[in-house]
């Protein structure tokens, strides 16, 4: 098998599929901004997402196999990487690395979890089918009541901040240690592409959070 | 200056290590570490009891062979410095120095502070030349190189091969050494012929030696000696892509 050949070939799909699944998050996140009422509104975006029939499946089952991927691979190098240092030191004093970059398996597992349940709350409505068969006036699925009402609940609201917190610290590492690992980083670039990391983890987590924080505020109504 | 150190004992690979703890008296502030180690074997040589066991050869800082974790970094607080370059002017009267070998499953610890480094040997062995016919060197200027690439080849060649990226690197990787290896030869037309079937062996090895794979931690270009650059790992793996479309 090439993966065998070429081992270095396994962080890069590592790096690959990052990538695909930031856009993903990006495209999510920009989406989500509707529900403040840009282009009709969450609800009208819904409706036309779910009309896209086949093409919606495509993108699912790509995002699936992008997703597994990276978890495989994931848990496979970690795993690797524990039985290449085995022993600890007794005294240790890390000069460049941080809690973002030696948290990532952990941060990752949080995320994975949370995107499990993000799953059975929004898309499959099965922990809180009360909010899930609601409909507008349109006869359109009311997305808008469904989050809004889920974030009013201070537990809901909490499990999202906490995916969104383990989402910030695995892309303020893995947003620019991509750029180290598909091999576009050199002395000059450097310093530019951990800037580009560190701001995709902000803007994602601001992004992500406002619609939570601006529910339990009443800002959304 | 007094001392006090903290060293790891440990007698062969299986055996159970601990960190012994002992004082030594008179360390000037120009002495090298291996010198102060040197200090302390001597009284140690007089009490009749084992001295403590670590690798040193040139003592310049260019053959590579010494390397110990002084105080939770390898090679010590020094910036760009082997262990033998560290001056003892880097503490103070009255600190206590912990001093631990390589900690990496590919380097088994000998005896104290001594580690079997042959992991990158080899690494070395599975690639890490060009095969051409030796002889007489040919004539300079036969073959002309742009001074970028003969500088970038010159600043990959740097590594003494000590181990230190791999004893720093939280996952014992050794990306940074085979980085540099591959980089080295992959920047000359005498070294891009092979260069494909280099970077394959060479990983492979890697992996095979039990190194764990870069998570750009970048713990590495910190403990570096020589400060090899990370662009170099950047630059190994740009290579590892080409030769998956090469072969």
């Amino acid at each position: 098998m090439i993966l065998k050949d070429h081992l270095l070939l396994r962080k890069i799909l590592m790096a690959g599929t990052g990538i695909l699944l930031a856009l993903f998050l990006l495209g999510h996140m920009l989406g989500n901004t509707t529900i403040f009422g840009f282009y009709g509104g969450i609800n009208a975006y819904a409706h036309h997402i779910q009309g896209l029939g086949p093409l919606l499946w495509l993108i699912r089952l790509v995002m699936l196999a992008v997703l597994l991927i990276h978890v495989f691979f994931a848990i496979v190098l970690t795993l690797e990487n524990r039985k290449a240092k085995p022993n600890r030191y007794q005294v240790r004093a890390y000069q460049r690395t941080d809690f973002a970059g030696r948290t990532m398996i952990y941060t990752g597992l949080i995320i994975l979890a949370f995107l499990l349940y993000h799953l059975l709350h929004f898309t499959l409505g099965l922990t809180n089918p009360d909010l899930y068969h609601l409909q507008d006036s349109a006869g359109r699925h009311d997305v808008f009541s469904m989050v809004v009402r889920s974030f009013q609940n201070i537990f809901i609201a909490l499990a999202y901040t906490i995916g969104l917190v383990a989402l910030f610290f695995h892309l303020s590492h893995g947003a620019y240690s991509l750029f180290q690992t598909m091999g576009w980083n050199s002395d000059r670039f450097m310093p530019a592409t951990e800037g580009f990391g560190k701001g995709l983890a902000v803007l994602l987590l601001v992004g992500f959070l406002l619609i939570p924080v601006s529910a339990l505020l009443g800002l959304l109504a | 200056m007094d001392l006090t150190l903290r060293i790891w004992r440990q007698n062969g690979a299986e055996a159970p290590g601990r960190l012994e703890e002992h004082a030594v008296t008179g360390v000037e502030p120009d002495m090298s570490f291996l010198e102060m180690l040197d200090v302390l074997n001597e009284t140690l040589l007089k009490e009749g009891r084992d001295p403590v066991t670590f690798e040193h050869d040139c003592r310049e800082g260019i053959c590579g062979s010494c390397g110990l974790v002084i105080n939770g970094i390898p090679h010590g607080p020094g910036e760009r410095s082997s262990t033998c370059q560290l001056h003892m002017r880097h503490f103070k009267s009255g600190d206590t120095i912990t001093i631990e070998p390589w900690r990496v499953h590919s380097f088994p610890i000998l005896k104290d502070l001594m580690v079997d480094r042959s992991a990158l040997d080899s690494i070395i062995q599975s690639h890490g030349y060009i095969s051409v016919s030796t002889g007489s060197p040919p004539d300079a200027g036969t073959r002309l190189i742009g001074k970028p690439e003969a500088d970038q080849a010159m600043d990959a060649a740097e590594c003494i091969g000590c181990g230190a990226c791999a004893a720093a690197c939280p996952n014992g990787s050794a990306m940074l050494f085979v980085a540099a290896k591959v980089s080295h030869l992959a920047s000359l037309p005498q070294g891009r012929i092979e260069a494909a079937e280099r970077v394959r062996d060479m990983t492979r090895t890697m992996f095979s030696c039990g190194f764990g794979n870069c998570s750009n931690h970048y713990e590495c270009e910190a403990a570096c000696p020589k400060g090899i650059s990370l662009k170099f790992i950047a630059k190994l793996n740009r290579e590892s892509l080409k030769a998956l479309f090469r072969g």
